[in-house]
């Protein structure tokens, strides 16, 4: 037996934007084990919640994490409405639907890109990201900023999108769509990508289910299930499908997230036809009444869960946030022993970590 | 002087540094390096190693468990150096100042030579920030830009 070292990876990682440390057990170039030590990112958010006031919360609940924001003050902002509960009008219903999605898409292109870096295919980073810079000015044109939108407010959304913002819309997403399929066309068929993914970090079906993985991650090991098909916010009206696939590798999980980027795209395209006419924000008066709600949302990177806990008063008793990548971290406990030590970037790299999200 | 200094402006090397932001800063400067944006037109590329870094971009609030490591990396990187904080919560704590494990900005850990405000910091002010550190090192340097 070749002697064992440990390798630390991370906390500050070029191929890793956030900070995490796996403690890595090598057998000269093999991983044998495995240890995250998480906790670097943690600042405290769920128990800052209790000390701001309702409206308030949305901007921090937003800030859990940069890249999937919008649809984290949309959640808030649901989990916040069902403790009344109170109606928000389907207008606003649908346009939360759109910001959703688009969050979804620039996220999904951002992870193609990183992806295509983990495996030094710079020139498709590049395209990749000069691609999502145009859902961003579409995010940065409809909702108010390119990153951090704060669109959502209990009761409804802050910004509408009128006649002429809806026809640009279109037209860019239509053309993003293209590009999106043209450049995913490569990643898909060629050669060397495949030599890099096929059977690395293979998840079976089973696995998959008894770790309690969720999102894209899950769905790439053949499992269908998604919190969408549960129909909250204009889901139910639109043609939704979960993408699947069945290798349960990194290959498998980059398919399903080419697969969930041009569906987002459809359903946003669907969503922006038949949206209906009204209010965006219902009026809303006095502090919540004492009591419980839960919901549950589909991220970019899988299933977040909100528990919220109100006591009549101006502030929350209680906010607790599930986030999906700490329901994915378990799996790189079984991916990664057998691989070699060059191919734990792409590994990781696959359940989308989301550090920030994880530990709040 | 000469070559060593003008050379050190034309391409300087950034490293970036995540404390606990909450990764909107991180991926707008990392939107920075790609088509859009460009910063490698002024000879600038991200680096993973400290000890080959001349500017360190630190984004998100210091908590208890990263300003050891983020002094760590601050020691490590060659005289002279810059450091940036982007980021509203980069520079007091921002939306997270009263959560109870930040400590506040990056000045409570390392010293700071520009600070880029924005929550999300926007890749032009990014990029403005970047030009400024440069300014500063030519200044110290005494060499023009």
């Amino acid at each position: 037996m070749a002697p064992r070292t440990i390798t630390p990876f991370g906390p500050q990682h070029p191929v890793l934007p956030e900070p995490i440390q796996l403690k890595l057990t090598l057998e000269d170039e093999k991983v044998v084990d495995v240890m995250p030590a998480i906790g670097y990112g943690h600042r405290g958010i769920e128990k800052a919640c209790e000390l701001n006031e309702y409206p308030k919360n949305i901007y921090l609940c937003e800030r859990i994490c940069g890249i999937c924001s919008c649809i984290h003050g949309i959640t808030y902002c649901e989990v916040v409405e069902s403790l009344w509960p109170m109606d928000i009008p389907p207008r606003a219903k649908y346009l939360r639907t759109i910001f959703s999605e688009m969050s979804r898409t620039h996220s999904h292109l951002l992870w193609l890109g990183l992806l295509a870096d983990a495996f030094g295919f710079e020139s498709m980073f590049m395209q990749y990201w000069r691609i999502r810079e145009k859902v961003l000015d579409l995010l940065e044109l409809t909702a108010g900023h390119r990153v951090t939108q704060s669109v959502s407010i209990i009761g409804g959304v802050r910004r509408d999108i009128d006649a002429d913002m809806k026809k640009h819309c279109i037209e860019v997403l239509k053309d993003v769509r293209k590009e999106v399929e043209a450049l995913s066309n490569v990643l898909v068929n060629d050669y060397t990508v495949k030599a890099r993914t096929i059977g690395k970090g293979v998840l079976s079906y089973d696995q998959a289910i008894a770790l309690g993985c969720c999102g894209p991650h899950l769905r790439a090991s053949g499992v269908k299930e998604d919190c969408r098909m549960q129909g909250y916010l204009a889901y139910g009206d639109l043609s939704f499908e979960p993408v699947v696939a069945s290798g349960g590798d990194s290959y498998s999980r980059a398919a399903v997230r080419i697969g969930e980027t041009i569906q987002a795209i459809d359903l946003q395209l669907e969503a922006l036809g038949k949206m209906p006419e009204g209010e965006i924000a219902a009026k809303v008066k006095g502090n919540p009444p004492a009591n419980e709600a839960t919901m549950r949302v589909e991220q970019p990177r899988g299933e977040v869960f909100y528990y919220a806990k109100g006591n009549g008063t101006r502030n929350l008793e209680r906010l607790r946030v599930r986030t999906p990548t700490y329901a994915n971290i378990p799996s790189l406990l079984v991916m990664l022993p057998g691989c070699e030590m060059a191919d734990v970037p792409i590994i990781v790299l696959s359940i989308d970590p989301c550090i920030s999200c994880t530990e709040r | 002087m000469g070559i060593i200094a003008t050379s050190r402006l034309k391409s300087p090397w950034i490293m970036h540094f995540d404390n606990s932001s909450c990764n909107g800063c991180d991926i707008e400067v990392l939107a920075c390096l790609t088509p859009l944006y460009d910063i490698e037109r002024f000879g600038i590329v991200n680096m993973g190693n400290p000890k080959h870094t001349d500017v360190l971009v630190v984004t998100g609030p210091v908590n208890r468990r990263t300003a050891r490591v983020l002094k760590n990396l601050y020691d490590q990187i060659a005289d002279p150096k810059m450091v940036i904080a982007v980021g509203t919560c980069s520079i007091s704590g921002g939306v997270f100042h009263n959560c109870y494990n930040v400590l506040g900005g990056v000045d409570k850990v390392i010293p700071v030579d520009v600070y880029i405000p924005g929550c999300a910091a926007r890749p032009e002010a990014i990029i403005d920030g970047v030009v400024m550190a440069l300014q500063k090192l030519a200044k110290l340097q005494g060499v023009a830009l």
